[in-house]
Formats: structure tokens, sequence, C-alpha cells
């Protein structure tokens, strides 16, 4: 399951962040923030090659020791970054692909919401709650 | 305001139960039009009133279209480069508000693109011909706001203007702004 959940917008600053042990919040932070440039990289890269399917989601962004950062960019530019954790014994790609898939069904949501601007930072329920079961520890 | 969406339940263009959202949206829009141009004769008649509706207008098809353009190009692949988002707009767009694709796409390839429909659905009720050429601008104030709406979530900063000859078919010119 996840540790730290961030949808960033297109201008780079955070919509939405949200980690689970809250001592360490810091440090997602500063994880999210570097991995910003690695997907802005994979964006870039991909312009020059063929369009394909797959484009939206961009996999696994860099590997720490305790952690792997993995991307996944919508149409409208917003990124969203996910930190899971290592120990955690092979969370498959395609549970990282629904997650992502969840989280980018419930962003459309709150974009829908019409008291909701675009830009703010995302206040909904709705999308906490789903924040919260993608981020249940399994321990 | 319901609009049939892809992704959602039913495929796009499928009859039965999505048949009534046009319906519904064509009198929210004819009564938008009325009570902002109602509320406005008594304070300020003249230009300058009829501007802040038409703005008022434009304003709330701007959000409408933001929202779309989140949730419509989800299944589809990123777009490369403008045409493709004109291209979204001319078929996906067009085609899940009004049923139809856009008649033509023409562009000078120095960000101005005129978007041409010949018959557009909201103004196909109206008479056909050139009488109601002076009314038809304020049903086109929301078109216009839905298309700089859903270009702005795809990046891109444009101003899109309306002109009709003749009745129902219009034209929606839009200039990328270069930033």
């Amino acid at each position: 399951m996840a540790v730290c959940v961030a949808v960033i917008a297109k201008e780079n600053y955070p919509l939405y962040i949200r980690s689970v042990p809250t001592e360490s919040e810091l440090k997602f932070h500063y994880m999210v923030h570097t991995s910003l440039d690695v997907v802005d990289e994979k964006i870039s890269a991909m312009g020059k090659a063929l369009v394909d399917q797959r484009e939206l989601y961009l996999g696994l962004l860099y590997p720490t020791e305790d952690y792997k950062v993995y991307g996944y960019v919508t149409n409208s530019k917003v990124k969203f970054v996910m930190v899971v954790d290592s120990s955690n014994t092979a969370l498959r790609d395609n549970e990282i692909r629904s997650m992502f898939r969840k989280l980018h069904n419930s962003y459309t949501d709150v974009m829908c919401n019409p008291f909701y601007n675009p830009g703010d930072r995302i206040q909904s329920r709705a999308f906490d709650s789903m924040v919260t079961t993608m981020m249940i520890q399994v321990c | 305001m319901r609009v049939r969406s892809a992704g959602r339940g039913g495929a796009p263009g499928a009859r039965g139960p999505g048949m009534a959202d046009t319906a519904l949206f064509e009198f929210l829009l004819t009564e938008m039009v009325a009570e902002l141009w109602a509320r406005d004769r008594d304070p300020d008649p003249g230009p300058r009133g009829q501007k802040t509706s038409l703005s008022a207008l434009e304003g709330m098809g701007f959000r409408v279209g933001q929202a779309l353009g989140e949730r419509l190009p989800r299944e589809l692949p990123a777009f490369r480069e403008e045409l493709d988002a004109l291209k979204f707009l001319c078929k996906d767009l067009w085609a899940a508000l009004f049923q139809k694709q856009m008649d033509s796409l023409r562009t000078n390839h120095q960000g101005t693109y005129v978007l041409q429909d010949n018959s557009f659905p909201l103004l196909v009720r109206m008479a056909s011909g050139v009488q109601y050429v002076d009314e038809a601008p304020k049903f086109l104030a929301f078109p216009c706001g839905l298309l700089r709406g859903a270009l702005s979530t795809l990046g891109i900063r444009s101003l899109v203007t309306a002109s009709v000859t003749t009745l129902p078919a219009c034209k929606f010119q839009v200039v990328i702004q270069k930033s």
C-alpha cells in the first residue's frame, strides 16, 4: 500500500499531498519534489517517441533503499506521484496501475465539482477517503 | 447539466436514457440567456450591460469546459501538439455534447483555427436564415467559453470568438495566445 500520495498541478505546485507516518512527512515532501524532475524528463522523452496508449502511466520513477516512487501524468498535465514501501513485497505493476486509475477517476470527480476552483488545494472528503483506502498499511 | 461522456455507462451516441440530456441542456441554456438578459435590462440597458451578461455566460462555459477537458480525454493517449487538442475538440468534445462532430477545421498554422459547424444544434431551433442573426451571439457565448475552458485544461491559453452569418451555421475562431 502507498505510504505517500501527491497530486501535483501542471505548474508544479502540490494540489494534494498526504503521507502515512506523520513523523517523517518532510522526507516524503522532499522525495515527491525531487521526483518531479524525473517526471519532466520522462514526459519530454515521450514527446519524441511514438504515441502509445500506455503513456499516461510513467512507471517506476526511481527506487531508493526504503521506498519506490511511481508516477502518472494525465492529459491535462496533472501529475500523480505515489511512494510505496519497498519492504512491502512486490506490489505488482497492475495494482499500481489500478491505484493510479482510481486516483485519476477521483481527481476527475473533484474537477467536475462546481464548488471546486481549479488550482486550489483539494479538500474534498470523497477524495480523502479514497486516498485513505489506498494508504491503509498491511501490517 | 448532464452531459454524456466517454467512460460513463452508455457508449457515446447511444440512444435511450441519455436522450433527454440534450433537451434539458437546451432548455437550461435558453433560460440562462433569458434570465441574464431580463436582469440587465433595468439597471444598465445598452452595450455595457450586454457585455456583462455575455461574459457571465462565457465564464460559465469556461468552468464547464475545464471539467469536460479533464473528464473526456481520460482514455485517450496524450496530445502531442496543438493540432491534436483542436482535433479532440472538434471530434470528441463536440460529439459528446451535441452528438455530432464539427464540420470543418481550418488553420493558418500560426495559431489561428477556425472551426465551422454548418448546423449548430443550439441554433437549429431558431429560424434558419438571417432572421435572428442579432440574437444568435447570446447563445454562442456559452459554447465559446466551453472551448476556451477545455483548451485551458489541456494547457493551451486561447481566445475564442464566434460569428454567425446565416443560421444555423456558425464559425468559432480560436486564437492561441503565445505566453
